[in-house]
């Protein structure tokens, strides 16, 4: 059994397919990556599996339980946490309270304020915001607001992490930084799956990639396998095969 | 050390209101005057402000839906008092203010930004003319006698209610709904995505909010003899308590009691003494109170305690949560 499955998701916007027929899985402990041009449904396929959406038709399984048509809230609850593509953060709410959010109301079992604020602390440190926890979040650079939503994502003890271009926007530096720290929440057990443009970034993390263009699945594969496929060459990787940070904007 | 300090100003000012309230409590055992009438007014425009605050104030949905709730009240009292103790039926408007604030906010809390402002507005006109419409069919009437209760237990029975609303009010604040409401108000998709049930938290604490206002609304229905729809209903009774929480300021509770409480005089004393010029003068001071003081006369009393210091490092309790907010949605 998949963590995750997807059967035929489809989503209309109007006339438009944003996701179409798209079959997908990811297992536990696997790191997914997800890419295709901008418009290609990417964002649209993580609404859908966190209930921002709901799906035109077509299913998703999590832990072999049909968890379509459920609220965002218990999605988090049952363990699928998400990061944004532009950062949603509580700007006048202190950092560590920004993080408590997801630890007291996130985990689905009854917290105690001292107990998530524990949790809350505990996922500052993993992304070294500790310094500025009394600092509230809209103060915060770029870099360190998609910190904060990756702390506030881990406080809800997710077994399965939606990281939605995590790495737009960042310097070098940073993105090495924010590699390490996929590689490291993997080693806490959690799986990831990632939306991302940085493609040196995706190519170095990834187990299994998803390739979606006009809402549709164009190919899956090993990053080795998916960085020679003919057709992902045309209409993605052929615009800029080095991918650096001039096609990471979102 | 900041915790010390902390604690103690915690102390004193707990100390400090319990002494206002012991005074106001004792106040008609030795004063028997006009001040009762007006500090009953005032703690009313009070408990609806506070009201209003604990659920607009940190979510942003901005209730015009205070006259409905405060009418239901009215119209309560005017049926039970009498055939049911005082008490009785303070508690009975609350209930069914909270249980049509629930109907209510189902429905009308997916609504966002000025949608739902307009709906919670409409609200009170759609009450107000369901019940003109029953009262006509069922008792042919267009009012109500209602059975009155003395100055003094009005005044009492405020007072409590108005104590009851700020325990409430602070106990909301520093519960986990107090940082639930506080994230919806500045982005309501990233809570919702990290655990919180918003439309619950919503439903539930604007219900909440309506409970205070149905009680208030029997309280004061009891001083008239006689209430139609458009006095129970009354507009005004929406608009107020909003004026007064920006008067007042938000950040913290204060805000809205002060704000009350310098409007409801200020209202009644230009009223009684130049209602020529009555909303002219009303209508300077608020566009002056928006542009000049945007947290309020509490913010702009803590900034000029903050500048007396010499800008002590310690920030005020109430400044994190103070003043503008991001828009919330997209």
């Amino acid at each position: 059994m998949h963590l995750l499955e997807g059967e035929q998701v489809t989503k209309h916007f109007g006339g438009l397919a944003a996701v179409a027929d798209v079959d997908f899985y990811v297992d536990e402990g696997e790191i997914l990556g997800l890419i295709g041009p901008n418009g290609a449904g990417k964002t649209t396929l993580f609404n859908l599996i966190s209930a921002a959406l709901s799906p035109t038709h077509g299913k998703i399984s999590y832990k072999g339980r049909e968890i379509t048509g459920l609220a965002p809230h218990q999605i988090c609850r049952l363990g699928i946490a998400r990061t944004f593509q532009t950062v949603k953060i509580f700007p006048h709410v202190p950092v560590v309270r920004n993080v408590m959010v997801g630890s007291l109301f996130g985990t689905g079992r009854r917290t105690s304020e001292g107990e998530a604020l524990k949790k809350a602390e505990a996922a500052l440190d993993f992304v070294d915001l500790t310094p500025l926890r009394d600092v509230p979040a809209g103060d915060l650079t770029l870099a360190n607001q998609k910190r904060l939503e990756v702390a506030r994502a881990l406080a809800t003890d997710p077994h399965l992490l939606l990281l939605d271009e995590l790495m737009a926007g960042l310097t070098h530096t940073e993105i090495t930084e924010a590699m390490g720290d996929i590689g490291q929440i993997r080693g806490r057990g959690i799986t990831v799956i990632m939306i991302e443009h940085v493609m040196h970034a995706i190519m170095g993390t990834c187990d299994r990639i998803i390739v979606l263009d006009h809402g549709r699945k164009i190919a899956e594969g090993t990053p080795a396998e998916i960085a020679v496929n003919q057709q992902v060459i045309e209409c993605y990787l052929g615009q800029d095969t080095s991918g650096d940070e001039e096609d990471a904007g979102s | 050390m900041r915790t010390t300090t902390f604690t103690r100003t915690r102390i004193v000012s707990l100390v400090v209101l319990a002494a206002i309230f012991v005074v106001l409590a004792l106040l008609p055992t030795f004063y028997h005057g006009y001040w009762i009438t007006e500090i009953t007014d005032i703690l009313r425009y009070a408990v609806l402000t506070v009201g209003w605050v604990i659920f607009s104030g940190p979510t942003g949905y901005m209730s015009l839906a205070t006259a409905a709730f405060f009418g239901l009240g009215f119209y309560i009292a005017a049926v039970f008092n009498g055939p049911l103790p005082f008490v009785l039926v303070i508690i009975i408007s609350g209930a069914i203010a909270f249980i049509v604030a629930m109907l209510v906010g189902a429905l009308t809390l997916r609504l966002r930004g000025v949608y739902f402002a307009i709906f919670t507005f409409a609200l009170v006109l759609l009450v107000n003319s369901v019940v003109l419409e029953v009262e006509r069919l069922v008792t042919g009437t267009r009012g109500r006698f209602v059975e009155q209760e003395s100055t003094n237990v009005a005044y009492w029975a405020m007072l409590i209610v108005f104590a009851f609303t700020l325990v409430c009010a602070v106990a909301i604040r520093r519960s986990r709904y107090g940082l639930a409401l506080q994230s919806i108000g500045e982005y309501e998709e990233a809570a919702a995505h990290s655990g919180i049930n918003v439309v619950r938290t919503k439903v539930l604490i604007f219900a909440t909010s309506a409970f205070f206002m149905g009680m208030a609304g029997a309280i004061i229905a009891t001083r008239r003899s006689y209430i139609d729809p458009g006095i129970a209903f009354n507009m005004n009774t929406s608009f107020l308590p909003v004026l007064m929480a920006m008067f007042g300021g938000m950040g913290n509770l204060v805000g809205p009691v002060v704000g009350a409480a310098v409007f409801t005089y200020l209202g009644d004393y230009l009223l009684s003494h130049i209602p020529d010029l009555f909303m002219l003068i009303f209508g300077v001071v608020l566009i002056l109170a928006i542009l000049f003081m945007p947290n309020g006369i509490i913010g702009l009393a803590q900034q000029a305690w903050r500048k007396i210091r010499g800008g002590g490092g310690k920030q005020l309790e109430s400044e994190p949560e103070g003043g503008r907010r991001a828009p919330a949605g997209r």
